[in-house]
């Protein structure tokens, strides 16, 4: 391959490099924008087989361009731009919701080779990436100017900063163990199959982090910034067409990305359960598959916590939880049997 | 320096919680609600007016558009109302009908109910779930008047007509194939009794599935165990009826207390609450359930028994047979008398009431002995309910509201008449 790009990179000069770099990007962004579109095909089939229903079937065989679909009706459909509302404020929203859910990907190893950027720090540049999400979702609640719009930004960025914090000692507990914040040095620190993936020594901490993912991505039963029957659509209550699509789009890409970090920082990313088997790239899409079912599946089953208990089970559960863990693996790291932990 | 306001929210008329048209005016300290306010009328169509211009026979699908998730119970007390006038027996056969389908009407209230409610506190699979089940009850309504929702089924001096012998089967469509076909219709072969019998069978399991998604759910009883608690004294002051006062542990039901057609033969218990809060009242409607499943079986047990005439054969009041106007003059009279001018209730004023699936729902019928009502006054219990939404959510928070509203189970159909 590189032999192959070889004249090509001679050819362009110095404009090679942003010109490759961008080719990767657009690599990555548009199956994950694929990605997306099916997954909400998927959460309506699934939820539907859940809620004896069938789900869409019109569209295409099995109703399987229904997403292709929407996305055509939402593009056509007008942004409405209330008049109260603070118009660059207001359409600033969305692209803050949705930058950060997709440069997060910038660092995401799909395999060990397969990286945009291997960035050493990549776990810090994670967090710093995940947390500007919730400005998207502030930002339209404020910028609506309507009262609905803005109890839901208030409860979003009440949320989010109580989960951020569980969320960021749940992967103090994975940088320990892995003793990197490289990401494909956390996977390759549990090679050796399934018995060695941090979710066993971590497993306190590996339930934060996923019920946590729940809760940053706003996910039912932690959906309380959107609450449909309380405030009926939280901050995006005054969107509509396209404006709307976007938060609908971070949103999804957002669950797609806490089900790889999930993946890779507790279930073995790329690495195959046991030692016979290859490694490789069907590993990671089908634990992030099942950590997307997952999500499904809560929502499917459980009613949605009120913004209060939601704050108490973060401060209150979550922050000792993984306090006296990391605390715990700490410990034990300075015994024998410190190894049960790397 | 800026005094700090208030936050007032209007809440609906349009919203997803509003159950209606409910127009709550929330006035938030943050998220916790100082005052609710609600508004009513928007669904005001004037039924009590309206009856004033009709005869009696034409107010019966009025009844139904009341409550419209409790049809054929409204159209019960109405008729009682009109019998206690007319001082007329009705057929026992047609007890058993109505009593039947007032538990029928009152499993597909409380459906509705639970659905909903769950789905406001956010879990939306028993929603689903809840329509199911209603489908089939809506079969049963289908097959015995035609109509799924807006039945008209009772008439003064009985039901309009017997118990159908076929109940109706799913049709072949290009997406079902035989198998399919088979077992949608499987439990469709035999008559209308046949099918509510498996019913009752199968509905006990089914209430378990929604108790399993719910009961012992620790996010469902953090939302509800607790909010809204209305304590007996003053559910009483406020005239809280039907499972909102059976929540708060009083033991009051109609059915029980001043038993009306055939509830006096039937095996029930009537369940009570502890506390008075939201989880109590969820407690309470989902047995209610339970206990209307068993008198459905003992009423389809003697129906099977008992055959009979199910409308009075005072033709003053009730149609004369098709058979008998096509030969005798006198019946094709009454027919013609019946449909244009009307039954002529005698002069005097009524009050009945019926174990409502909300609570008491009453009707106070005064006659001049014309052939309409002179004055009709409904008693919906959902109004009182309503009533003490400020006094349940004071110092909750909105999600709270909506869980109070849920429990409140109203419908504004009788709220606004």
């Amino acid at each position: 391959m590189d032999a192959l790009l070889a004249p090509v990179a001679e050819l362009l000069g110095p404009a090679w490099l942003p010109i490759w770099t961008l080719v990767k990007i657009v690599v990555i962004v548009l199956p994950l924008l694929l990605c997306v579109a099916y997954l909400t095909y998927a959460e309506r089939k699934i939820i539907g087989w859940m809620q004896v229903r069938i789900g869409p079937n019109r569209v295409g065989y099995f109703g399987l361009l229904q997403p292709i679909a929407d996305a055509v009706k939402l593009m056509f459909k007008e942004i409405i731009i209330p008049s109260g509302a603070n118009k660059g404020l207001f359409l600033l929203g969305p692209v803050l919701a949705i930058a950060p859910a997709l440069a997060a990907w910038a660092v995401f190893p799909f395999t060990d080779k397969l990286v945009l950027a291997n960035v050493n720090a990549g776990l810090l540049y994670i967090m710093a990436i995940t947390s500007m999400g919730v400005y998207g979702v502030v930002i339209a609640g404020w910028a609506s100017n309507s009262k609905y719009a803005f109890l839901g930004a208030m409860r979003s960025s009440a949320q989010i900063v109580s989960y951020e914090i569980a969320m960021g000692f749940a992967l103090v507990g994975v940088l320990m163990a892995s003793q990197s914040l490289n990401l494909i040095d956390i996977v390759k620190g549990q090679e050796g199959g399934f018995w060695h993936w941090y979710f066993l020594p971590l497993f306190p901490l590996f339930l934060v982090y996923l019920i946590s993912g729940v809760a940053e991505t706003n996910r039912s039963p932690f959906d309380v910034a959107e609450g449909e029957s309380e405030i009926v659509a939280g901050f995006h209550v005054e969107y509509s067409g396209m404006a709307f699509a976007v938060f609908f789009l971070a949103e999804y890409a957002n669950m797609i990305l806490i089900a790889g970090l999930t993946s890779i920082m507790f279930l073995g990313g790329w690495l195959s359960p046991v030692p016979f088997l290859p490694d490789g790239f069907f590993w990671i899409a089908a634990k992030i598959s099942f950590v997307l079912f997952l999500f499904l599946w809560f929502r499917a089953t459980f009613p949605r916590y009120r913004y209060d208990q939601i704050m108490r089970l973060g401060w209150k559960v979550f922050i000792p939880v993984t306090l006296v863990w990391i605390l715990v693996v700490g410990a034990a790291m300075q015994t024998p049997y410190g190894y049960l932990f790397h | 320096m800026a005094d700090i306001r208030n936050y007032t929210i209007n809440f609906g008329p349009q919203h997803p919680a509003a159950h209606g048209v409910l127009r709550l005016v929330l006035e938030l300290d943050g998220e916790v609600i100082e005052r609710a306010d609600p508004h009513i009328g928007l669904l005001h169509r004037g039924t009590e007016k309206l009856a004033e211009h009709k005869t009696f026979l034409q107010c019966v699908p009025y009844m139904d558009r009341l409550d419209y998730m409790s049809m054929m119970q409204n159209e019960h007390a109405y008729c009682m109302a009109i019998e206690k006038l007319l001082q007329l027996p009705v057929p026992e056969r047609a007890q058993y009908i109505r009593v039947m389908f007032d538990e029928i009407t009152r499993i597909l209230n409380h459906l509705l109910w639970l659905g909903t409610h769950a789905l406001d506190v956010g879990a939306m699979t028993v929603f689903l779930y809840a329509f199911r089940e209603r489908e089939d009850l809506m079969d049963v309504y289908e097959a015995v008047t035609g109509a799924r929702v807006h039945a008209a089924y009772y008439r003064p001096g009985g039901v309009y007509r017997d118990l159908p012998d076929a109940m109706p089967q799913y049709s072949a469509q290009h997406t079902r194939n035989a198998a399919t076909m088979a077992s949608m219709n499987a439990n469709r072969q035999g008559s209308v009794l046949d099918f509510i019998d498996d019913f009752t069978q199968r509905f006990p399991g089914y209430v378990d599935d929604y108790e399993t998604l719910l009961t012992d759910n620790r996010i469902w009883k953090q939302r509800t165990v607790g909010i809204g608690v209305l304590d007996p004294d003053r559910a009483k002051a406020l005239g809280c009826t039907g499972p909102m006062l059976r929540g708060s542990g009083i033991v009051w039901d109609l059915r029980k207390m001043q038993p009306y057609s055939a509830y006096e033969h039937m095996d029930f218990e009537i369940p009570v609450g502890r506390t008075g809060d939201c989880y109590d009242r969820y407690l309470v409607r989902m047995e209610e359930m339970r206990q209307s499943n068993r008198i459905i079986k003992q009423c389809v047990d003697w129906l099977r028994k008992h055959p009979g005439p199910v409308i009075t054969d005072n033709h003053k009041v009730a149609p004369p047979s098709r058979e008998g106007m096509r030969t005798n003059m006198e019946e094709l009279i009454h027919h013609f008398k019946l449909f244009t001018e009307g039954m002529h209730v005698p002069e005097g004023e009524a009050y009945a009431a019926v174990e409502h699936s909300k609570g008491e729902f009453g009707v106070y019928l005064v006659s001049d002995g014309a052939n309409k009502p002179y004055r009709l006054k409904l008693r919906a219990p959902g109004f009182s309910h309503l009533a003490a939404m400020d006094e349940l959510s004071r110092g909750h928070m909105i999600a709270d509201a909506v869980a109070i509203i849920g429990t409140l189970d109203i419908v504004f159909g009788d709220i606004d008449r």
